[in-house]
């Protein structure tokens, strides 16, 4: 009895005792009962937050690439928490998990998924009190259409979707259009061929763009065109990627890549060759697009968001983060921090022709994901 | 026996040359892999010179440490819980008759031959649908995490390892039971000081199945964790698909360096075992044994 | 094993039905009290789940994407006739077959030497099979991914040949050798078992019956051995079907196999009653795949 009793129990002490060892608090990461979060009578997560509060781990769902990890462990050390990072690949990615339950503390979504998220209550108001920097926000970013106010997200970055081209291999007179990705008989003439975002808004978007058809457009016929034409081109079509598509450009994978501004530039000035390369707007038009940090309604430890949020705005570290990740600065107070190239970069992107921004298409939504799985296969 | 009738001449060089080939099939990767981990290069093709600072990176990185941490909790928990229930579900099913017994020697099959993804599925929609149960009842907000993956990790193990145990079972000569019930005044005691000797190789190679199966598990664990509770393999999956580097081999050199050892373990723990229930195949070692307890 | 009628010796008298199914009785409930809590286990989250997932897919979705369990429906079974999932089932059908089929060719020849082998030999080859085989199945497919990438080591040889850089990975020969790669140890050990437990006199007389080495083979050999060929059939191509984590890492975008459609319906694509018919449809097919294989398997007998 003894011996039998002891092989069972030693490898389940072991099991306790390695569990127990080097467990920070990161609340419902065990799975046990969740701790409900710092709620008020009304019931508001996070309502209760004071400025520069922590309670615990920060639990960061975010894009990749996309955080500055100096500026996460210069957080980490001034709170003394830890800020655990996971990634999503696209909005619906980032809805799924939240629909499915998934428990988050911060998360970063776009301008046409916060208006869906507040609408389905997945997002909790933000406690103004615990975040001043809002002040430091430029106007244009605090009366957006899908949170006017702002009331529950704050602007992260803002950016376009566009197209690193190798020029070396396409050729100098290149056409500036989405048929370097959506023309089969170019495509398939590539080395290594093209890599599209595997981003149903993003993705369908182009295609309609290439169509000559409004992002936004709700009309199915034309949702099958673009589906139909995705499928026409996947011969030329490497891979769908919203994680590597910097690098698959640069070291010669493919030889047209679909990604976002900052990225691409980023990952084009750190080739060996950068001439070679280029990231451009197509002429049929392209994405503008603007995330936003937001506290979801489940969130556990929305006081350490909150503060988090308030940090990033801070003017010195909202120029650190876009001086890493180049992309466009939503931040006032930041401007005389940020290196002026990028300024430069961005200052015509309002502005210009043919930039569309995503919006919440309602009941229509579901049909820009099933569209993309219905090409991809 | 077996050797007097190989094939002779060329077809047992063809043979030999298809063995060897399969071997380097085998290993080739795998050694690629290790000797890649020592390399200087950020590329993970091309090699410059060797170097130790992917192993530095991977223990520094906390994520890295902390999904290992993970895995072995998940995995020893879940090993001994399914190795025990799945030792008392094989010895149920091949010792007694009892009501139910055929539904329950089906739905033990089953696991075994279902995919991967369909388990994943049918796990996620479970504590999906139990935990909104559970919230509109008792008002108590429970996530998947670190127990979730566990339980799920048993779901799948007991019927391996119900398996193993059952063949080793049925080569046992009931004699030798009938025997020992004969001479113990207590079932437990019989079954303590034969039945479990006897099919301790058995038990140990269940075990060792649910630990390598715990360990290797990705799209269950994947479906049913929860923020800040993956486990080193769904890591390394996210890993890869964001960005191949050195560090990934580093970290899968470790991850093979210790399935040899607890293979290497195992493998010595069963021959002991076998050795031992060997010694107890002999009627006249069972009378010993009993007349020394 | 029925339980061993003894004389009860606190009767003190011979043995009557009523003490025999008493007896059978108390040995019938010990039996069901040990089944017991692996019974209960499998039921809650073994059998339960089953029944969820089956009436998840006649659930609809809302305009979210959010599973609503009322207006029930055949859509998503519907779907699953459609000519693009149909596309897809037969391309992963097709690479599990081809996955099986080579496997199979490749492993007999493999385990009928280890089973011709001095047994300390024999046990020496067969510790070298199983330590691939229990080394972390992630870790070896990923190493596939190293070698086939087109800055690799097979990518470098091929140029210093003065050839094109190796592109195989990201295609649907790359997700074939990576499955080959990860379940060829399920097929060896069964067919090694079965070879192994072979009477091999019945070899000899069948090598002094045929002049010829292959019809001994065919006649005798390979009838005794075909239940480690089933065997090991089935314990390819069942995970091969369903396979996820190998295309996932080693095919592309064109390469949409079961595995992953499935995976993506509780991802992105947000279609729970979809995925769940899949998911079901699946386990059915490989239901009948099992039972095929057992037939088939028997009659050769």
């Amino acid at each position: 009895m003894r011996t039998v009793a002891r092989l069972i129990a030693l490898p389940l002490v072991l099991a306790m005792v390695i569990a127990a060892c080097g467990e920070d608090d990161t609340g419902g990461g065990t799975g046990d009962t969740a701790v409900e979060g710092t709620e008020s009578p009304d019931g508001a997560t996070g309502a209760n937050c004071e400025l520069d509060q922590v309670d615990g781990d920060l639990n960061f769902y975010n894009w990749s690439e996309y955080m500055d990890p100096e500026l996460v462990t210069a957080f980490e050390e001034e709170y003394a928490v830890d800020v655990v990072e996971d990634f999503y690949e696209s909005n619906e990615a980032l809805l799924a998990q939240m629909q499915a339950g998934a428990v988050y503390d911060l998360i970063v979504p776009s301008d046409y998924m916060v208006g869906i998220m507040i609408q389905n209550g997945l997002l909790a108001p933000l406690n103004k009190a615990a975040v001043p920097n809002l002040g430091n926000l430029l106007d244009r970013f605090t009366e957006l259409p899908y949170d006017p106010g702002p009331e529950y997200s704050a602007a992260y970055q803002y950016g376009t979707t566009g197209l690193g081209v190798n020029v070396s291999v396409v050729g100098e007179d290149f056409p500036r259009s989405w048929a370097l990705l959506f023309d089969p008989e170019r495509t398939e003439t590539f080395p290594g061929g093209v890599s599209v975002l595997n981003d149903p808004r993003e993705t369908m978007g182009a295609a309609l763009k290439y169509l000559g058809y409004s992002l936004n457009d709700t009309d199915l016929e034309h949702l099958q065109e673009a589906a139909d034409t995705i499928s026409a081109a996947l011969g030329g079509i490497a891979t769908f990627d919203s994680d590597q598509y910097d690098e698959a450009l640069v070291s010669g994978e493919v030889a047209v890549s679909h990604g976002y501004s900052g990225n691409m530039i980023i990952g084009i000035g750190e080739a060996e060759n950068p001439d070679d390369f280029e990231y451009i707007l197509p002429e049929e038009g392209a994405t503008l697009w603007i995330d936003n940090m937001a506290v979801p309604a489940n969130a556990e430890h929305p006081c350490t968001a909150l503060t988090f949020i308030n940090y990033i705005l801070d003017a010195e570290n909202g120029a650190a983060l876009t001086n890493w990740n180049y992309y466009g600065t939503p931040n006032e107070a930041s401007v005389d921090f940020v290196e002026p190239e990028v300024i430069e970069f961005y200052g015509p992107t309002f502005e210009a022709e043919g930039l569309e921004v995503i919006e919440d298409t309602g009941d229509y939504e579901i049909n820009f994901t099933d569209y993309l799985a219905q090409a991809k296969s | 026996m077996n050797e007097g009738t190989a094939p002779k001449g060329p077809v047992e060089r063809l043979l030999g040359l298809n063995a060897w080939l399969v071997y380097l099939f085998f290993y080739a990767p795998i050694a690629l892999l290790i000797v890649f981990s020592f390399n200087e290069n950020d590329n993970v093709g091309i090699w410059t010179e060797p170097s130790f600072r992917w192993y530095q990176a991977m223990f520094q990185d906390d994520r890295v440490m902390g999904a290992l941490r993970n895995s072995l909790v998940v995995a020893l928990f879940s090993t001994v819980v399914s190795t025990v229930l799945g030792t008392m579900l094989a010895i149920a099913l091949e010792r007694y008759r009892f009501r139910g017994r055929g539904a329950l020697d089906g739905i033990a099959y089953l696991p075994i031959i279902i995919p991967d993804v369909t388990m994943a599925v049918m796990l996620l929609v479970f504590f999906f649908q139990a935990f909104g149960v559970l919230s509109d009842l008792f008002a108590v907000r429970l996530t998947t995490g670190l127990t979730t993956i566990a339980l799920a990790h048993i779901a799948f193990s007991i019927s391996f390892v119900a398996v193993v145990v059952r063949a080793r079972l049925s080569q046992l000569d009931s004699a030798l039971e009938e025997a020992a019930a004969d001479l113990y005044a207590n079932r437990w005691q019989a079954f303590r000081r034969v039945t479990l000797p006897l099919i301790a190789p058995g038990v140990a190679g269940g075990a060792l199945l649910a630990l390598t199966l715990s360990l290797d598990d990705v799209v269950v664990t994947q479906f049913v964790s929860g923020a800040g509770s993956t486990t080193l393999p769904v890591y390394v999956f996210g890993l890869v698909r964001r960005g191949v580097t050195p560090l990934i081999n580093a970290v899968s050199t470790v991850m093979l360096v210790a399935s040899m050892v607890l293979v290497g373990i195992s493998l010595g723990f069963q021959r002991g075992a076998e050795a031992r229930a060997q010694r107890l195949a002999d009627p006249e070692a069972v009378r010993e044994e009993i007349v020394a307890g | 094993m029925t339980a061993p009628t003894l004389a009860d010796p606190a009767a003190g008298g011979p043995v009557t039905p009523e003490l025999e199914r008493a007896a059978e009785k108390a040995e019938s409930r010990r039996g069901l009290l040990i089944a017991l809590p692996s019974y209960i286990y499998l039921v809650l989250l073994f059998v339960l789940p089953l029944l969820l997932v089956f009436v998840y897919s006649f659930a609809t979705r809302d305009s979210t994407g959010q599973t609503v369990l009322a207006d029930w429906n055949l859509d998503s079974y519907r779907r699953l006739f459609s000519s693009a999932v149909l596309e897809i089932f037969v391309r992963s059908l097709v690479l599990a077959l081809a996955t099986t089929v080579i496997s199979l060719a490749v492993s007999y020849p493999f385990a009928y030497y280890i089973a011709t082998r001095t047994p300390r030999v024999r046990n020496v080859l067969l510790v070298f099979v199983m330590i691939p085989f229990w080394s972390n199945f992630l870790v070896r497919t990923y190493a596939w991914r190293v070698i086939l990438g087109s800055e690799g080591p097979v990518s470098q040889v091929t140029q210093l040949l003065g050839g094109e850089p190796f592109r195989l990975l990201f295609t649907n020969s790359a997700v074939l050798i990576g499955l080959v790669y990860g379940f060829m140890p399920f097929m060896i050990l069964p067919l090694y078992a079965a070879l192994e437990r072979m009477d091999w006199r019945l070899v000899e007389a069948a090598r002094d019956l045929y002049a010829d080495g292959w019809t001994a083979f065919r006649k005798v050999t390979l009838p005794l051995s075909m239940p480690g060929v089933v065997a090991g059939s089935i314990l390819v191509f069942i995970p091969s079907l369903g396979a996820y984590v190998t295309p996932a890492l080693l095919g592309g975008a064109r390469t949409v196999l079961m595995g992953d459609y499935i995976v993506s319906q509780f991802l992105a694509a947000r279609n729970w009653p979809f995925g769940s018919a899949l998911s079901f449809a699946v386990m059915f097919v490989m239901l009948l795949a099992t039972i095929f294989y057992f037939r088939a398997g028997a009659k050769t007998l």
